[in-house]
């Protein structure tokens, strides 16, 4: 009985993550390969024209999507370092409340605060409306619709997911380190660079992973702040499966999304070094 | 200057940047609190017109929105439960177990993590539409445990294994039962991690859209709802439940850590 215990434990969870993320990965995969449509009904070909088809009319997107998404991850990295590294070293016994302030955004729905930007950026809204009305902006003026709306929306949604890996792993950093490196006549700025900089890494390649998959994914800022020319590949996916119900190029579409997101991860694991990778899948 | 002087100068920008962020964090909560309260005439709620309780008064006059709402707190409470309940038996059965096949489960574990949220709600659509499911709650509770688990899994594993297990056998050696070792020392120390993943998947499931829309059939929750009404502009209600959802959120929040602290 003791020697079942883990499997009994186990059992329950296992059949969920397999009926409910193993066999629709499968099924997914297996619509891919198909052809037909909605009326008819689909039938197994095997024939990979769907990825053909797919790429060739959303390649666009898909690259403005991996365009998008990193040039958040990198804002939000440019961003949000400073604010973990000033509360690891100098938050003193207010880090929880600084934290907690930063994780705020997290207690309003993801839909809700995308759309207080649509607002808040309205052309004629509180912010540019009232610019406007002062003369200090051009009538024609406008955020909304653009690249920087939509990338800018992403860089908000997701900062709280870069700033508190790379804090976690700058608090680990004995301050006496540092204090080493500089009675060893480093300079303030050298010893960031050759001491606390390498060490906070690994967060950095942590927050990296942990934004730049949801926000190269995420279809509801380009949906909310972006106009007809920021579609992003979500909502062609969102459009293929629940509009056109064409479910053999949507999949398709699905796998590849993920396929290249895999190939981005690792090549910028071999890129960090891949002893660096192992430690931060490690905590 | 001196570098001293440079630091303490870089200290002060850096602080005050640090508020900065918060500030810009905080600025569109802040604008759906007070549009909550806009005595507005039109029909788009976009300019300041006057203060008014109103809304609040007029809180479920919207009857499907309110059906929304109503659902997603269901559907929270529903796949919060059952997600509790699998991610502790799974997060014990690593924390505290060596077995067969833990590596695989660890793997399952993280994939289901970091699939992404849009691959995942069309995976599972993929399986509904083979299966001939027909989408409706059910589903989504079932889509909403799903990307909760891993999360539960892991903040009880995190805790068990720190956990000296020769309490545990103790307890066994004073002739408790393998149940009520469980229940009288195991259970009350892994509490505080029960309850985070608890209070976790709650927030997941009901800020949940992109993987709900794909699975969802004709049911509406909230953040549906809400994405529905873009386009014809969204109503103040939307605003007032959000500060209220707000509202909660941080007070449990705020109570947690006190309790927290009392207690170390």
């Amino acid at each position: 009985m003791r020697r079942l215990t883990p499997y009994l434990l186990a059992l329950p969870s296992w059949m969920w993550l397999a009926i409910f993320l193993v066999v629709p990965m499968v099924a997914m995969a297996s619509v891919s390969l198909q052809t037909g449509n909605a009326y008819d009904g689909y039938a197994m070909t095997f024939s990979f024209s769907n990825y053909g088809e797919a790429l060739g009319r959303y390649s666009t997107q898909l690259l403005r999507s991996l365009l998008y998404g990193g040039l958040a991850t990198v804002a939000m990295l440019l961003i949000g370092y400073p604010v973990a590294y000033w509360i690891a070293f100098r938050g003193g016994d207010r880090k929880s409340m600084y934290l907690f302030l930063l994780l705020l955004p997290f207690f309003v729905s993801f839909v809700l605060r995308t759309i207080s930007w649509n607002f808040l950026l309205a052309d004629n809204g509180i912010l540019f409306g009232t610019l406007k009305g002062w003369g200090l902006l051009p009538e024609s003026f406008h955020v909304l619709a653009t690249t920087l709306a939509v990338v800018g929306g992403l860089t908000y949604n997701f900062l709280p997911f870069m700033i508190l890996p790379v804090y976690v792993a700058l608090e680990r950093v004995d301050p006496r380190v540092v204090e080493a490196a500089q009675d060893l006549y480093a300079t303030r700025a050298g010893a960031f660079r050759r001491v606390v900089l390498p060490l906070s890494l690994p967060g950095v390649f942590a927050g990296v992973l942990m934004t730049f998959v949801p926000a190269t994914a995420d279809p509801i800022n380009a949906q909310i702040l972006g106009g007809t020319g920021n579609t992003m590949i979500g909502n062609n996916i969102q459009t293929e499966y629940l509009v056109n119900l064409n479910y053999p190029t949507a999949s398709a579409l699905s796998f590849t999304l993920m396929a290249v997101l895999l190939v981005g991860i690792f090549a910028y694991a071999r890129a960090l070094g891949t002893e660096n990778v192992l430690e931060a899948a490690a905590r | 200057m001196t570098s001293g002087e440079r630091g303490r100068l870089g200290d002060r920008l850096l602080h005050a940047y640090t508020w900065l962020v918060i500030v810009w964090l905080s600025a569109p909560i802040a604008v759906m609190i007070l549009f909550g309260f806009n005595d507005k005439q039109s029909k788009s709620n976009t300019s300041w017109q006057g203060f008014t309780l109103r809304w609040y008064a007029e809180l479920f006059e919207i009857s499907d929105l309110t059906v929304a709402l109503r659902n997603s707190l269901v559907i929270a409470l529903v796949s919060t439960v059952i997600t509790v309940v699998l991610g502790t038996m799974l997060g014990l059965s690593l924390g505290r177990h060596r077995f067969r096949g833990k590596g695989v489960t660890n793997f399952l574990v993280f994939a289901a993590i970091s699939t992404p949220e849009l691959v995942m709600g069309a995976s599972l659509l993929s399986l509904f539409v083979s299966g001939n499911v027909p989408r409706d709650a059910n589903t989504i509770i079932v889509s909403h445990v799903l990307f909760s688990l891993s999360f539960v899994v892991v903040t009880v594993r995190a805790r068990i294994v720190t956990l000296d297990p020769s309490l545990e056998e103790a307890a066994r050696d004073l002739g408790a039962t393998a149940w009520g070792t469980f229940r009288q020392v195991t259970l009350p120390s892994i509490m505080p991690a029960v309850m985070a993943g608890a209070m976790l998947s709650f927030a997941l499931s009901i800020d949940d859209y992109v993987v709900t829309s794909f699975v969802n059939g004709s049911t509406v929750t909230f953040p549906l709802w809400i994405v529905g009404a873009v386009k014809t502009g969204i109503p103040p209600q939307v605003n007032v439940m959000g500060t209220l959802i707000f509202c909660v959120g941080v007070l449990i929040a705020v109570a947690n850590a006190v309790v927290a602290r009392r207690r170390a």
